[in-house]
Order: C-alpha cells, then structure tokens, then sequence
C-alpha cells in the first residue's frame, strides 16, 4: 500500500522535518526544490582525513596513548635482592624525527632518509625516577632516551605533519604522497591492513566434523586464549588446549561453583527445549558421581596437560578456569558469576543455533571480522621489546648486585646500554617477521616494500587487506562477496588467482575504528538503565522482554527497554557526548544490545535521516562551499555520524534522497548515503562508467591500474628508486571521473590518451593487440624514461686521501665554466 | 570517346564500373573491374593504355597555400593515388636535427627527450640544396648546425625555450673535439666544412616556426648544445616527412533518384549534419529538394536511413579529392612534384631492371 502509507507525508513536502511549518499557500506553489548535492561532503571528508587516515589515525593513536598505556602497566622495575632499588617510568613520549652523529643529534626529513638509506625514526623518550648506589638516592632524570621508533609519514610524530603543500616541496615531498608508510634503511615500507575474526566475542559455528561449536578467542593485554564448547553425541564438552580431553560443561559449571542443575538450567534459560538439550550432559556429570565443586576441580586437575613445577596437578585447574577459560571475563576476588553466566549465554546461542539453524553465525561477516592496523601492530611490538629490555636490565642488576657491588646500582645506566628498541622495531619492519613469543605471534610478510610503479600502485598499496589465515583453501565461502562489505570494502579490487576475494581492498570513505576508553562508556551505559549483572539471579538474566547488554563482548548486564537505550546511546554519540565511533546494535535475534568501542571495526559516514528526510539541508552545503562549516562540523552537529557494519543492520539505508524507493516506506529510511560511489576504494574509482561493464573487468582494471606508466610524484626525479619507469608526455585522461580528481590521479597522471580505430576485416583480426602507427611512435607516443640506480662507494685511501664529490662549475646564472673541463 | 571500341556498357554496368555505391548497411561494388577484357565479349574494352590515360587525366586545384593544398586528380587508379600519397609521407627529403651535441643540459627535460623534441622542428632549409650524408663525414653539403644556448637567472621566472633560440651557424660547428692538443694545429671540430653555408640559399637556414616550445628553464638552469641537421625521408623516422599528413578520399555523388517535394524535401534538408542538400523554390509554395553540395558529403548515411530508395549515395572511383598538407621545408605543390618525379625515378628503375 505504498500510496496510503505516503500519504500522510504529503503535506511537510516542503518543510524541515524537525519542524514542519504550517503550510501556506505560498509555500504549496513554490517550485519543489532540487535535492541537495552533497557531493561536497567527499572532498571535505578526504580533506579532513586524507586517503590513507586509517594508517595514520592508528599509528597516532599508538604514539599518543597506547605508548603511554604500555609503560604505565609496566612502569616499575625493581632488584630482585632489594625491592629499594628500582626505576619508575613517569612518562613516555617520541621526540621529533632525529639521527645521532657522532653523539649530535640531527633532525631528519622522509626524503633525507630515502636517499641516504637511513631510518626515518624518532628516539622514544622517558621520564624517570631511579635510585642510585646503596644510599638508595632518589633520582629523576627528564628526557631520557631508551630507544629510536621508527615514523609514520605524516603521523603527529612527522615532519610533515600539518604541512602546506610549499612546506612539503621545500622538505623535497610530493604533497600528492599520502603517507602512512615507514622509511626503514631507505626502503619504504608498508604494514599491510590484517583482516582477523573478532576477539573477545562468541561465535557460533560448525567444526569441520559437522558439530556445532562455540568458540571465543580471548584477548586482553595479559593472556590470549582460545575457547571451545562443543557438542558431541548430544552432550555438550569444554575444548581448551590445557586439558589433555574434553570436559563435561557440566563439570565446568560445577568447578566454578555453580553445583545445583537447576541453576545451571535457570541461566541458560527457562524454556523446556533447552533444558532437555541440556539433559543428557547433566546426567553424563550425574554419572561421574560429580556433585560439588570439590569434586568437579579435582575432575579436572587429572585432566590437565602438564602439571606445574614439582608434577602437582592440585588447583591446576581452578588456576585455568581463572586465566585462560574466557581470559576477558575478569574474575575478581575469585567471584566466577561472570563467568558462569558467559558460560551460560554461550550455552544458550549454541542451543539456540541447534534449535533454529539461521542464528549461527558467519565467519565472513565483515561485523565479525578486525583490522589490524599498523599502530596496534607496532604497539605488540613494541610492548614486547620494552618488556625484554626491561627482564634483561633487571636480570642484569640481579647479576651486578650479586657480586660485589663494585658497580653502582644504577638503573637508569642499564637501560640505556642496550639497543633492543632500536634493532627490534628496526628488524620487524624492514623483514615484516613479527615474531612474538609473549603473545605466541608468528606472522610473515607484514610489511612489505610500497610498490612505486606508478602513483596509484602505491595508494593501492595502502588500503590493502590480507587475510589471516587459510590462504590456500579452495573454499568458496571466504572469497565470495558478502553483502555486508557494501561500502566498507571494494566489490571489485581483489586479485585474480590464488588471492582472489582473500586480498580485499578498502572502499574510499571507509573508516577504521582504534581503541576508545571503555570506563566512561561503562558508566554511562549504567545510568542509562542497564541493570549490572551480579544483581541479577541466573533466573532473570533472560527475563522476556528484556535485552542482555554487551560491551565489547563482555556481558554488561540486562535492559529492559533495549530500543530506548539503543536511541539514548545514539543520541550521546550524535551530540558528540561520547565518541563517534561507539556502535550501538539491537539484535532482535539473540536479544542482545551490542555496544562496542574497540579498535579495528570498520565503519562509515552516513547522513542521517529523519522519516526519509535528510538532516543535511542546503544551507548546510552551502556553508561547507563557503567554508565555514567542515566534516567535524557535520559530525557535531549530529547531521552525519559514522555507523559500523552491525549497526548498519539496524538501518535503512536509501541511496538517494529524492528518488522513489520501490516498496519502501519513505518514512522507515533512518540514513542517506552521502555518494554511492564511495562504496568503490580508490583504484576502481578511475574507472568511468563502471557499471556498465561486465563485472570482472572492472576487476581486471584494478589490477591494470596499477601497472600504468606515467608520473610517480612530483618529486619523482629526486628519488632513487632502484627502477623507475616514467612516461614522457603523460596525459590526464579525457573522461574523468569524481574519483579521479579526489586522489589527484589527473595530477600524476599515468598512460596517454590513443585514438584507436576498430574494423572487423580479416588479417588484422587479432585479440589483445592494436597495429601502432610508426609515424605516432616516432613523435612521442608512448615514449618513456626508464632510470636506474648505480651505487659508487665514495672511497678513503689513506693519507687523508679520499674520493670526493663535486658539481661542475657554474656561473651564478647556472650556466657552465668550461675551464679546467675536458671531455 | 568514352568507348573507341564502339559499343558502349548497358547504363547498370557502366555505373558498376565507374562508381562505388554507398547504402545503408553496406558499400557495394567496392572492388571494381580489373581485368581489361572483363566486358570483352561485350564489345567494351576497358585495357589501361597511355592514350586513354592522356585523354582522361585532370588536375583542378581547389585550394593552395603556402602550408597545404588541396586539388582534384583525375582519371587514375587508386592504386597511383596511393602510391603518391605514401611516397609524399614517406620518400620525399627533408632536413631535420638528427644529431645533437649535448654540452650541458641541467633542464628537467632529458637528454633524450630534448634531442627527440629538436628532432621534430621543422627547419626552413630546401632539402635539394643538400646530399646525403655518406660515410659521417659532415661538411657544407650535406649538414646545417644550429646552436642553443639558454639559461635561466636565478631569482627569475620560470623561462620558455622556443625553437627560435636555435641559432644557424653557417660556418659549421663550434665545439672541438677533444684532440691530443698539438699547439699549432687548428682545433678539429665536429664539422668539416670547406666554405660557409651563406649563399646557399637566399633565405637563412633557419626554423619554420619560432614558436615552437622546446623546453622550460626553472631559475638556475640551463641548456647549452649543438644540433645538425641532415637530409632523411620519413620512412626512416617521421622527422624527415615533408608533410603533416597527406591523404585523399573519392570524390562523393549525391544522387536524387526521385523528385522529392515539400516536407520531404525539408526533412531531408534537416537531415544532413553537412548541408548538402538545399530547397528550390517552385513559386505557388512548392518546394523541391536538390542536391547542392555533394563535395560536402561525408557519407555519414544519414540521409539513406532508414530508407535508401530516395537518395543514392555514390563514389566516382577515378576521382580523387587530394590534400597535402606541408610541414614547410617546401611548398605542397612543389612536394607534389618531387613526389612525382620519385614515382618516376621508380618506374625507370623497374624498366632497366627488366630490360
């Protein structure tokens, strides 16, 4: 009935959605105005965020509070003979980009290092407190360098940070360059975007075997685990990899304290169908004359791997129940409720997906996948080196204070000896072996050198996602376009091949999420009605009507009136209360609010809608043409906000404004996209019309875009590239498209434009090919440059004789003396 | 005289012979009568012989200007046409810059480019003054040097280098050769020229057009080097072609095969994107359309879709539209000649290899 349900819209035609004004007869006979053209809204969006703002925002958010949350869990080191000689970390921070020569320190530029073969890196300065000698003498040294970091280009930590485009040129920059790239002994060197599964959230799923499973892998900054709850022969088992077999849930639940049935039943639910699911895993526990807690751990303690020192398995597992089980449920003065009710929610959605198939979940979903981005990989780095230099001062103190104290007992002397900082973020980055023993992380190839065969190649480079894992798997499944990549990831930038559909590429507005605070979230969620867990009795947990609350995967507590604290949260963030990346999702299905705030989701801007109608008015545009409005500005004002992909289920997103949506209310739309083209990423964006070509061939042109010779930067002729190819007479292409002009590929252009003649006639009839006119090659067409680089080591010969080099002689006109010159 | 064996082809055949028809989908009658006895049994003889060709070949010069030409040639095979037409872009003589002495070039443009860029200058310089160059001996004969020599101050703007920079050394050129330097001997340079170039010609060897870009100087930079011409043809590289481009297309007839009148007639007139046709007035309001440009035809076949029963579109197929465009060095009908003379110099060599 969409002209009954219209209908009552009629009226406020013309009139702002918030406040429709009475309508007169003058405002019914004005021209209907034209939608608003909220093409604008991109190029301020890339203004404000630049092409490859995932990499920087990660990587400043590292270098400004990940750092510092590093050291702050670590700021202590003491003696282990005299707890009264330690050192404390007061504050951490980078300095400015700099190289020590022959102990001056010298500031550096990006370019200087690429010609030079240096690493652009910035000493990593603490502030610390120490004592000294046996007196215990209290110390505090400001400004203390433990250590060089290599840079992001562009990163607050950067040169170039905030830089006009004079400035850059004078740096010898192209200001074209997006950054986000590290210089590491002159190579550029990319960390690459890593797609992983969610942490910390359940899944439900079915193991290779056709068992339905639910698994959690378990991440927090101390312990990173993996757990499984599976059903076998209609019973339901614990995997972890710390027992040696499966354990009854059963026993679990007991083993933490959890010791009557009917409580169990009660968390997991009321409903009869899950309790005779359930029924014959109690009996299975019944069997195993298992009835208390006692009984369960000792159960369990025969079932562990490997014992601890001394071959006592005794509390082994309560220890493991505490640490590894569900590591990111925290257990508090030894309270397990937490715990048993995840145990128990995680029960449910595994019950619930046997009992009704289409709640399992999907691996491929983009809302249950992360992007690891370079920051956080550089932060496990770092915090890994930061511990070993740690260990390796204070086992160096132990050995010192051991014998005779002939030296004096100075920290601050033993953690500036080593070079661990240095070399190791040094060495991860140039080989892209990251290699993590404390967090059991062995990954190859996580940054690689940028390619530089043309400009695009290298902003390709930069919005790159490889997969994880299963790599050489035949499946189809992960390779397949998931309908929830629209607008976050590209639908036609993957590779042919053995990649193919694994290797995504980002959309161009796409935009990845870093850490945020989670206290005051946590707080707020609180007064806004959520009703904290540990009051609740396993019986309520799952009263009808009201929605389990959860944060970042942890189980907050319960509301019980979801929508209206869904509509609250969103409206803080609109206001910009709390953060603008904070998803809020409603899920009917599993009864459940999802709020999330953690890093690595992908999200976008949408322009939000009220009934249909967009928020963004004219005025609004023309004060962004004017300039006195920007993006940020449309974010505070609650006119734009970004949505993740699992709030995007909670939307409906209508393309246009103005165009009849078929068989949808008008008044159910809740966001317009602010350009339907952003949902390409950057390279499938040079093709014009692509919608009107076969789909694989704009995959094909992906690939090829990046293969065109022309201009690589404006400052391509003072780089020394191993190999360059250039173009002579580049051509800006004669159709353009919106992208083109975004990225500035009309300003580093690549290839010239050809008039080709086509005929059906046979002889020439070949694929793949053209005939080449002579005479066009010979005045210029498609004539190019290839450079290389020689390398001549400048040699010293002794006697103070020593290769140097020199320019020929000039006038101040430039122009040559040809004395003292032969040829 | 159309016929000196007598009888004459039946009007259908004689149109197949002498035209190409254009229709709506597809040109027919493209491929023509080769064989001289193809009408034999007819009577008709239609051998090649020098006489008929005397009798029919025509030249009407449409147009002609110092840079291009444009003129009628008829009565011949496209197969001759095309023959001058390839001659013209390919083995008529130019001089162009085909060696440059690079002595300092701190442009952004490189060394190679630059030459590639000097290489396509047109120069003002009659290429039947020169020789050839043999055995890379260059000398007043057969090489013209031009010098360039630019900077850029520093502090000032950004400069422009034109092709009139190039500056014509009569003398030969001026960089030496670096020689075991035997104090009394001359300098060697990189000519050898007997006598200046001054009286070669009554106009000075420069370049055609002083307009030319061929590089930019940022402050500070500069371009100093010296470039000889020699004598080429365009085969060999497309800077010794004397012509932009030479082509030729068949001469277009528009034919009416039935009278059409009033809105017919207009909206044929409205049809054709070239104007070829135009409305007679009858007088008492009557309208007729007629065919008044047919040159103009571009045979885009707008005018014989969907239907081609009103208008026929044709070709005479021994009537050739020629246009030589010039690059300078010489004037389109002088070029024309030369290729004509090059035709025949062809000929010649074909006869003495065969006697």
């Amino acid at each position: 009935m969409p002209p009954a349900t219209s209908a009552p819209d009629a009226p406020v035609a013309e009139g702002d959605a918030e406040a429709p004004p009475v309508p007169t007869y003058r405002s019914l006979a004005a021209p209907v105005s034209n939608p608003v053209d909220k093409f604008a809204l991109l190029p301020a969006f890339l203004k404000v965020r630049g092409l490859v703002k995932e990499h920087i925002d990660s990587f400043n958010y590292f270098i400004t509070k990940g750092i510092k949350n590093i050291v702050r869990a670590n700021n202590r080191i003491e003696a282990r003979s005299d707890p009264g000689i330690y050192l404390e970390y007061k504050n951490i921070y980078i300095g400015e980009p700099s190289v020590q020569v022959d102990f001056r320190v010298e500031t550096i530029t990006p370019h200087f290092c690429r010609l030079t073969d240096r690493t652009y890196s910035a000493p990593v300065i603490v502030d610390v407190e120490y004592t000294v000698g046996k007196t215990h003498t209290q110390h505090r040294k400001p400004s203390f360098t433990i250590g060089y970091m290599p840079i992001m280009l562009r990163s607050y930590a950067c040169v170039l940070n905030g830089k006009d485009e004079a400035e850059l040129a004078r740096y010898g920059e192209c200001p074209l360059d997006p950054g986000g790239y590290f210089i590491v002994k002159g190579a550029e060197k990319v960390i690459l975007i890593q797609e992983q599964l969610s942490k910390n959230r359940i899944i439900i799923d079915t193991d290779n075997k056709g068992r339905v499973i639910a698994s959690v892998t378990s991440s927090t900054h101390e312990v990173k685990s993996k757990t499984v709850i599976c059903m076998e022969k209609e019973k339901i088992y614990l995997q972890l990899n710390q027992f040696t077999k499966a354990i009854p849930i059963i026993v679990v639940m007991k083993a933490m304290g959890i010791e009557t049935d009917q409580e169990v039943v009660q968390m997991v639910g009321r409903d009869p169908r899950y309790a005779d699911l359930l029924y014959l895993s109690i009996q299975e526990c019944a069997t195993e004359r298992i009835y208390t807690q006692q009984q369960a751990l000792q159960y369990m303690d025969d079932k562990v791997t490997y014992a601890g020192a001394g071959n006592i398995k005794d509390g082994r597992s309560k220890l493991i129940l505490r640490d590894v089980f569900i590591a990111h449920v925290p257990v508090n003065n030894g309270n397990f409720q937490p715990k048993c009710i995840y145990t128990a929610v995680m029960l449910r959605r595994m019950l619930d997906a046997i009992l009704n198939s289409d709640t399992f979940d999907d691996k491929d979903y983009v809302g249950n996948k992360r992007l690891e981005l370079s920051g956080q990989l550089v932060s496990l780095l770092f915090e890994d080196l930061f511990k070993t230099m740690n260990t390796y001062a204070v086992d160096r103190m132990n050995k010192n204070s051991d014998m005779a104290r002939s030296s004096p007992l100075d920290f601050s002397q033993l953690i500036m000896q080593q070079d661990v900082i240095t070399s190791g973020l040094e060495r991860a980055i140039s080989t892209g072996n990251w290699d993590i023993k404390r967090f059991k992380m062995h990954r190859k190839g996580v940054s690689q050198v940028l390619s530089r065969l043309s400009y695009m190649a290298s902003l390709g480079y930069m919005t790159r996602i490889t997969p994880q894992f299963e790599k050489t798997r035949k499946t189809s499944g992960p390779r397949a376009l998931q309908p929830s990549q629209w607008g976050m990831l590209c639908p036609c930038d993957t590779p042919e091949g053995e990649a193919c559909g694994l290797t995504k590429n980002l959309a161009l507005m796409t935009h990845v999420t870093t850490d945020q605070e989670e206290g005051p979230l946590r707080n707020l969620c609180f007064s806004l009605g959520v009703e904290d867990l540990s009051l609740l009795s396993g019986e309520e947990i799952h009263a009808p009507g009201s929605f389990l609350v959860m944060f970042n995967g942890l189980i907050l507590g319960k509301h019980r009136q979801p929508q209206k604290f869904a509509n609250n949260m969103r409206t803080f963030r609109r206001s910009g209360k709390i953060g603008e990346f904070v998803s809020v999702f409603v899920n009917e299905k599993q009864h459940c609010i999802h709020i999330a705030s953690d890093g690595g989701r992908v999200c976008r801007p949408l322009i939000i809608a009220d009934k249909g109608r967009a928020r963004v008015k004219e005025h609004h545009m023309k004060e962004l043409r004017d300039g006195i409005r920007s993006f940020d500005d449309f974010l505070r004002d609650g006119l734009i906000e970004y949505l993740d992909v699992n709030e995007e289920n909670n939307a409906l997103i209508a393309l246009y404004e103005h165009v009849d949506q078929d068989g949808v209310q008008r008044s159910s739309i809740t966001h317009i996209e602010i350009e339907p083209m952003t949902l390409l990423g950057v390279v499938a964006g040079l093709i014009p019309y692509p919608h009107h070509n076969q789909s694989p061939r704009n995959t094909y042109q992906c690939a090829m875009g990046k293969q065109a010779m022309g201009n690589i930067a404006y400052n391509q002729l003072f780089r020394a590239d191993s190999l360059l190819y250039l173009l002579v007479y580049a051509q800006r292409p004669l159709l353009t498209t919106k992208t083109i002009e975004l990225v500035g590929y009309d300003k580093l252009g690549a290839g010239q434009n050809a008039t080709v003649a086509v005929m059906s006639y046979s002889g020439y009839d070949i694929e793949d090919a053209i005939v080449m006119n002579k005479s066009s090659l010979d005045r210029g067409f498609g004539r190019c440059i290839a450079m290389k680089k020689y390398t001549v080591t400048s040699e010293k010969y002794g006697d103070g004789i020593s290769d140097r080099i020199a320019k020929p002689q000039r006038n101040k006109d430039g122009v040559l003396i040809k004395q003292n010159m032969r040829v | 005289m159309e016929n000196p064996g007598g009888s004459s082809l039946p009007a259908f055949l004689e149109l197949q012979r002498t035209r190409v028809l254009c229709k709506a989908d597809a040109p027919t009658h493209t491929e023509g009568f080769q064989y001289s006895g193809a009408f034999a049994a007819m009577g008709v003889d239609t051998s090649v012989s020098v006489e008929k060709f005397c009798s029919n070949f025509k030249i009407e010069i449409n147009r002609l200007t110092e840079e291009d030409m444009e003129f009628d040639m008829i009565g011949v095979d496209a197969s001759i046409a095309n023959a001058f037409r390839r001659i013209l872009i390919s083995e008529v003589p130019t001089m162009a810059i085909e060696k440059v002495f690079m002595v300092d070039n701190t442009s952004v443009i490189a060394d190679e480019v630059l030459s590639h860029r000097l290489g396509l200058i047109p120069l003002d310089a009659d290429p039947r003054l020169f020789e050839y160059i043999s055995d890379d001996v260059p000398n007043e004969r057969n090489t013209i040097v031009y010098k360039l020599h630019v900077s850029c101050e520093k502090g000032s703007q950004r400069l422009t280098v034109k092709s009139g920079q190039l500056e014509w050394l009569p003398e030969g050129s001026q960089l030496t050769m670096a020689s075991p330097a035997q104090s009394g001997d001359n300098q060697r340079t990189y000519t050898s020229f007997g006598q200046s170039q001054q009286n070669t010609s009554e106009r000075p060897l420069g370049v055609k057009y002083k307009d030319i870009t061929i590089a930019r100087l940022g402050p500070g930079q500069a371009i100093e080097l010296e470039a000889h011409a020699v004598k080429g043809v365009g085969k060999v590289h497309a800077k010794w072609s004397p012509v932009a481009t030479a082509w030729y297309r068949m001469l277009p007839e528009v034919v009416l095969l039935k009278e059409i009148k009033d809105g017919d007639a207009e909206e044929l007139v409205k049809k054709c994107p070239v104007n070829v046709f135009d409305i007679e007035d009858l007088g008492n309001g009557k309208k007729r359309a007629v065919v008044a440009k047919p040159r103009a035809c571009t045979l885009c076949r707008e005018c014989v879709r969907p239907t081609d029963d009103q208008v026929e579109l044709r070709r005479v197929r021994d009537h050739f539209i020629f246009t030589i465009e010039s690059t300078g060095a010489l004037p389109p009908e002088v070029l024309f000649t030369e290729a004509v003379k090059i035709l025949e110099e062809k000929c010649e060599r074909v006869i003495s290899e065969l006697s």
